[in-house]
């Protein structure tokens, strides 16, 4: 059976499954749609949750961060882990206390003011389908690398299995299907993995494979590949070359970013408990700890392999020949995802850090617009900064004296798509790799989309204008704006903005100076009134969004930009980092303008001492 | 519901909770995983050092031990506060 039949029949198979769950969870109620019916078990909405807060981003791409950039990259690592203990101790429980749908909801009954639920809604909206697009690329890129579909005859398929379970099931289909789409997606990441660490290392568990002996070299795996790494002029995978401020805010803003992402926090709603919504954040971190930690362990390994196969014989010695490349690399070749360029012609692979990479890309744009002055130009920059770094590797790697330049470029995403292939697994492993990128996409997909459908039908129709719409009508309206929704983000992934892999940052970073410090307020302090809470949100809105778009571009208009992350405006803070500072300019601009207004009323208050007792909690309920 | 005082003094053994383990949350990420990093540099594991082991490992095992200890304490003053549900 060729590998195409493979694909075929495993994807088919788990998409038949998303369909069959999709049918039988249908939502008959706001309750089930919005929230599950308040009755999922806290161990398979913590299975759930994993699998909506696993995106392509951590599937596909997140270990390839890892590898190629060693130390520094702990950040996501952290970042997207610690969020969960800062959800379970100071929002999850008091949030499902409240016992309402949306997170803007909240907003608006704690402070009071329907202009306070509309900021959280702009905040929400802005976060989600910045976030939705990423999700869509990947969908058609998982479909059109292993199916061999156009990318938008891909995308169709998989917003077609979206709609079917989100617009039918709502939270309710979607959370089951989640369920079942971590399974998939965890089995999909950890047996390559496995038999990765066996045959590197000898021990079958990839986390402890990481920090073991290499069978090749009898020394520590993280000591041998920084030993292949100097050896190539390439940095230290162990060490820190980020300076230590902006390493520290970039982990906080990732942290606090999770916990203030509405999709995220929705979930806890859909449990029957309190002392549930505590303990699900919990089996969340159990089922997303399990990919986190495998993760480093592929990065590094991966990167060991990776060098094994273009030097067979190590650093110090010939290059592999063009002619003995595996199948893997032909194949990946072709995606575009590798690059090879025999620049000294010698008919031989030299993978190395030339120290030319910011000159190399400057190349390829100039070619691009095939301006031939300009070409020219970039062309003698890069040879200059190729041959001084060549010559600098020289002193120490005698056989780089006759290279003249880098001639192999790797995509981040190779890491995880071509492991399979790499470690020589079955074909029924590389199908099961891509029924979990696939997994991982679509669920978290559906997750923003619940958000966003709740948002728009909940807390705008019914929230602002027509409070007095029935149950059926509001669940109507709930199916509809999923509906456009899934065909808004459906029309983002055919035409990306050209900023896609930009909007992470600003996700996190308005998540994390926007919606964390309103919903921590909204908790732990009964002073902040509803100015405070209005003007905090948005001066952490404007911050953030002002220093990301003063680094990326107005609007991510590149060439408007007016500081790079190279050499950040302040302090060496990029604006990846920036959503802690943001956040502190909320918490600071709230007091003050809390401080000098009426303070809040003895209704709301009480509000607040409610919800930080799980006593009388209930089931989820529209009021 | 539970009576005020019960109510208040529930809430304060949670403040407290919460102020001791994010002290242990912020020192095993933020601090042995950067911060204090340089400080370990002394203690090897596996190839590398110790604040290298918790920024990519560490910090999420203590995570996780941090929620489940806290599940487990809030169960406990639930019952004692005569609030759980």
């Amino acid at each position: 059976m060729d590998q195409f039949t493979l694909n075929l029949i495993v994807v088919g198979a788990t998409f038949a499954l998303y369909f069959g769950i999709a049918i039988w969870a249908r939502a008959g109620s706001t309750a089930e749609f919005y929230a599950a019916g308040g009755g999922v078990h806290p161990i398979a909405n913590g299975m759930a949750t994993g699998a909506d807060w696993m995106s392509a981003a951590s599937f596909i791409s997140m270990a390839g961060i890892i590898a190629f950039g060693g130390y520094d990259t702990s950040a996501y690592l952290m970042g997207w882990t610690g969020g969960y203990v800062l959800l379970a101790m100071l929002l999850a429980p008091y949030l499902r206390k409240f016992g309402k749908f949306t997170v803007p909801e909240f907003i608006g009954d704690r402070f009071y003011s329907g202009t306070a639920r509309i900021i959280g809604v702009i905040c929400l909206l802005i976060i989600s389908i910045t976030y939705v697009i990423g999700q869509m690329s990947g969908v058609g890129v998982a479909f059109s690398r292993f199916l061999e579909v156009s990318n938008d005859t891909g995308l169709y398929i998989g917003a077609a299995v979206v709609f079917a379970y989100a617009v039918l099931g709502g939270m309710k289909g979607i959370t089951y299907t989640q369920v079942a789409q971590y399974v998939v997606l965890i089995i999909a990441y950890t047996i390559p993995a496995i038999f990765i660490s066996l045959n590197l290392t000898g021990n079958p568990v990839p986390p402890l494979g990481l920090f073991s002996d290499a069978t090749s070299s009898g020394e520590p795996l993280l000591t041998t590949l920084n030993g292949l790494l100097a050896d190539l002029g390439f940095k230290s995978y162990t060490a820190q070359s980020d300076n230590t401020l902006n390493l520290f805010l970039f982990t906080m803003s990732l942290m606090i970013g999770t916990a203030g992402l509405p999709h995220v926090i929705v979930r806890f709603f859909t449990v029957p408990k309190v002392a549930d919504a505590r303990s699900s954040a919990g089996w969340a971190l159990v089922f997303i700890a399990l990919l986190y930690l495998t993760a480093p362990a592929v990065a590094a390994m991966a990167r060991v392999n990776l060098i094994h196969t273009f030097f067979p014989n190590g650093p110090m010695n010939a290059a592999l020949s063009q002619a003995d490349t595996p199948q893997w690399v032909d194949n990946w070749v072709k995606t575009g995802l590798l690059k090879v360029d025999d620049l000294n012609g010698d008919g031989m692979i030299q993978y190395y850090n030339d120290g030319a990479a910011a000159q190399a890309k400057a190349l390829a744009d100039a070619k691009k617009s095939g301006d031939e002055a300009a070409i020219a130009s970039a062309q003698a920059a890069f040879d200059t900064a190729a041959a001084a770094g060549t010559a600098k590797l020289a002193e120490k790697n005698p056989q780089a004296a006759t290279w003249k330049g880098n001639e192999l470029t790797v995509n981040n995403d190779i890491i995880v798509l071509a492991n399979p292939e790499i470690a020589q697994l079955p074909g029924w492993v590389i199908a099961l790799v891509a029924a979990g990128g696939l997994a991982a996409a679509l669920s978290t997909a559906a997750g923003l989309l619940m958000a966003i459908s709740s948002a728009v039908s909940h807390d705008l129709i019914k929230g602002q204008l027509n409070p007095g719409i029935s149950e059926k009508g509001e669940l109507l309206a709930a199916r509809i704006s999923m509906a456009v929704a899934i065909a808004v983000a459906t029309w983002l992934g055919l035409n990306p903005p050209g900023f896609a892999a930009q909007t992470v940052a600003l996700a996190f970073g308005v998540a994390a100076a926007t919606i964390f410090p309103a919903l921590m307020m909204g908790i732990f302090t009964k002073s902040i009134n509803s100015q405070g809470a209005i003007w905090g949100m948005l001066a952490g809105l404007i911050t953030t969004v002002g220093y990301i778009f003063l680094h990326k571009g107005w609007f991510f208009v590149a060439s408007t930009a007016s500081y790079s992350d190279s050499a950040p405006m302040l302090f060496g803070i990029k604006s990846t980092a920036f959503g802690t500072v943001g956040a502190l300019i909320n918490f600071a601009v709230a007091y003050v303008v809390s401080m000098s207004t009426k303070p809040t009323p003895e209704t709301v208050q009480e509000l607040v001492e409610s919800i930080r007792i799980p006593k009388g909690a209930g089931t989820a309920t529209h009021h | 519901m539970a009576d005020k005082s019960s109510s208040n003094a529930y809430w304060k053994a949670n403040i407290r909770t919460i102020q001791l383990f994010l002290v242990i949350w912020f020192v095993c990420s933020f601090g042995f995983g950067i911060l204090l990093r340089p400080m370990l540099s002394g203690i090897g594991v596996g190839g590398t050092d110790l604040g290298f082991w918790f920024a990519q490992q560490g910090s999420i095992l203590v995570f996780l031990v941090l929620i489940f200890a806290y599940v487990a304490r809030m169960n406990r003053l639930d019952r004692e506060h005569g609030v759980e549900e």
